[in-house]
Parts: structure tokens; C-alpha cells; sequence
């Protein structure tokens, strides 16, 4: 069963992810990012992060897709929008290259898996590991600074004169 | 044959230089940062599998992957705003054509 799920949403996403980079129209670039970033989501299920899952819908589909859907009505290049520049061809080949180096790399690893269950759910362990005792609560007011400035920094950039 | 640490580690590397292939090849700055975008998400996946197979008691992976998604959210709004910016100013979102400040 798990297998069967994760080899669906793992052709979904890949093809999800080809047509993001060969799409002509820069919108349907933009749906086909939309339906990967759902396929990602799925794949947390698998990974028994729930949580991961609710954010990446909520954050990644609900809120960076739009913010992109809203930049490319603004822009007025849909159509003809998403071509290559000259260097298509040594680019296909690096990021070729870079995919079997680190795939190669990868597969010949000797991982410790743990033996361990996973948590079921991981919501109140995430939260006590973000903001417990021994937590990241510095990296979590790091990260509230952080978009705090990247909000203002927005507001900054966009705004008319 | 069951699914492992690998087949996850794989599909990663596979969506990475998915992403990686349109941030060098296209022109448009959008479209650029949309691959950006998917190259975060491999990076994320890479994150949740390690945690799920290696840690999965001590969750380290998943907290990862939250931080990265705020920072993904945080460079997709900057970088959204520069673009509408210099649309603004140059009428263009060709990565190639923002030359203002090269030599």
C-alpha cells in the first residue's frame, strides 16, 4: 500500500516538477507548481509528518502560489513568457550530472535506520521540540524577526512613490 | 520491495535537478524563482525522509523543514516584490535584461 502511494505521487511530482521547467505558458508553469507542491504534502503523509503536511498546504499552496499566480498578472508575459536563455544545454547537463553524482552518492550509503516507531502525531512533540525545554526557541524568534523584515522589506519594495 | 530511506533520498535529488536545470536555463525571473521554490521543497523532502527513517523520535528533520519553509516564504515575498519593482521600472522580467549594474 505505502509503496503504491509513493510511486503515484512520485511520478506526479516529477512530472509536476519537468512541466514547471518546459512549460511555455508561465501560468500553466504556475499550476503544474501548485500540483507538486501538493504532491510534496502527500509525501509527508507518507513520511508520517502531518504536521509538515497541513503547512505545506497551508503555506506553500495557499499562500507562495498565489504570491506567484499574482506576480505573473502583474508582469503581462504569459504567453510567450518562459523561454531559455543560451545556456540551456550546459545547464541540462550539469543538473544531469549533479542527479547521478548525488544519486550515486546517496543509494551507496550505508544509513543507520533507526529501529525506532514513528511518532503518530507529530504536532505536540514538534511543539515542545520548537518551543520546550532544550527547544529552537531562539531560532524561532530569529525566524518571527526574519519575516517581520521580509513583510516590512515587501511593503517597502512594492509600494508607489 | 518496500519503500526505504533511499527511494526518498532519489526523488529528492531528482526534483532538485529538476530545479536546478530551470534556475540556470530560463530567462524569466518568475519562472526562475518558481524553480527555486522546487529546488527548497526537494531539499525539504531530503529533510522529512531523514527524519522519519533515522530520528524519527527525536524529530530534528521536521523542525528543519519548518524553519525552511519560513525562510522559503520570506525570499519568495522579497523576491516577488523586487521583480514587480524592476517590472515597474524596466518593463521586463527577463533575467537577462536586469544589466543596470553590470560592468
Amino acid at each position: 500500500m505505502q509503496s503504491i502511494v509513493f510511486w503515484l505521487l512520485a511520478i506526479v511530482s516529477i512530472a509536476a516538477a519537468l512541466s514547471v521547467v518546459s512549460a511555455r505558458n508561465v501560468f500553466r508553469a504556475a499550476l503544474a507548481l501548485v500540483l507538486c507542491f501538493v504532491t510534496v504534502a502527500g509525501l509527508y503523509i507518507t513520511l508520517n509528518a502531518d504536521f509538515l503536511a497541513a503547512v505545506q498546504v497551508l503555506i506553500y499552496v495557499g499562500g507562495i502560489a498565489v504570491l506567484i499566480v499574482l506576480a505573473i498578472m502583474l508582469t503581462r508575459e504569459i504567453q510567450r513568457g518562459s523561454q531559455s536563455n543560451r545556456l540551456r544545454i550546459p545547464a541540462f547537463l550539469l543538473a544531469g550530472l549533479f542527479f547521478a553524482v548525488v544519486a550515486f552518492a546517496l543509494v551507496n550509503t550505508g544509513w543507520k535506520i533507526s529501529t525506532d516507531d514513528p511518532l503518530v502525531p507529530t504536532t505536540p512533540a514538534l511543539a515542545s521540540r520548537l518551543i520546550g525545554p532544550d527547544g529552537f526557541i531562539l531560532t524561532v524568534e530569529i525566524a518571527a524577526a526574519l519575516l517581520l523584515a521580509a513583510v516590512l522589506g515587501a511593503i517597502v519594495l512594492v509600494r508607489e512613490k | 520491495m518496500s519503500i526505504g530511506l533511499e527511494h526518498y533520498l532519489v526523488l529528492s535529488t531528482a526534483l532538485f535537478s529538476i530545479g536546478l536545470y530551470g534556475a540556470l536555463a530560463k530567462k524569466n525571473a518568475v519562472v526562475i524563482l518558481m524553480s527555486i521554490e522546487l529546488m527548497l521543497n526537494a531539499v525539504n523532502i531530503a529533510m522529512a525522509a531523514f527524519s522519519n527513517y533515522i530520528v524519527p523520535v527525536l524529530l530534528t528533520g521536521q523542525v528543519f523543514v519548518i524553519f525552511i519553509i519560513v525562510v522559503a516564504a520570506a525570499e519568495a515575498a522579497i523576491a516577488l516584490a523586487i521583480i514587480m519593482n524592476i517590472y515597474r521600472n524596466r518593463e521586463t522580467t527577463e533575467a537577462d535584461k536586469f544589466d543596470l549594474m553590470k560592468w
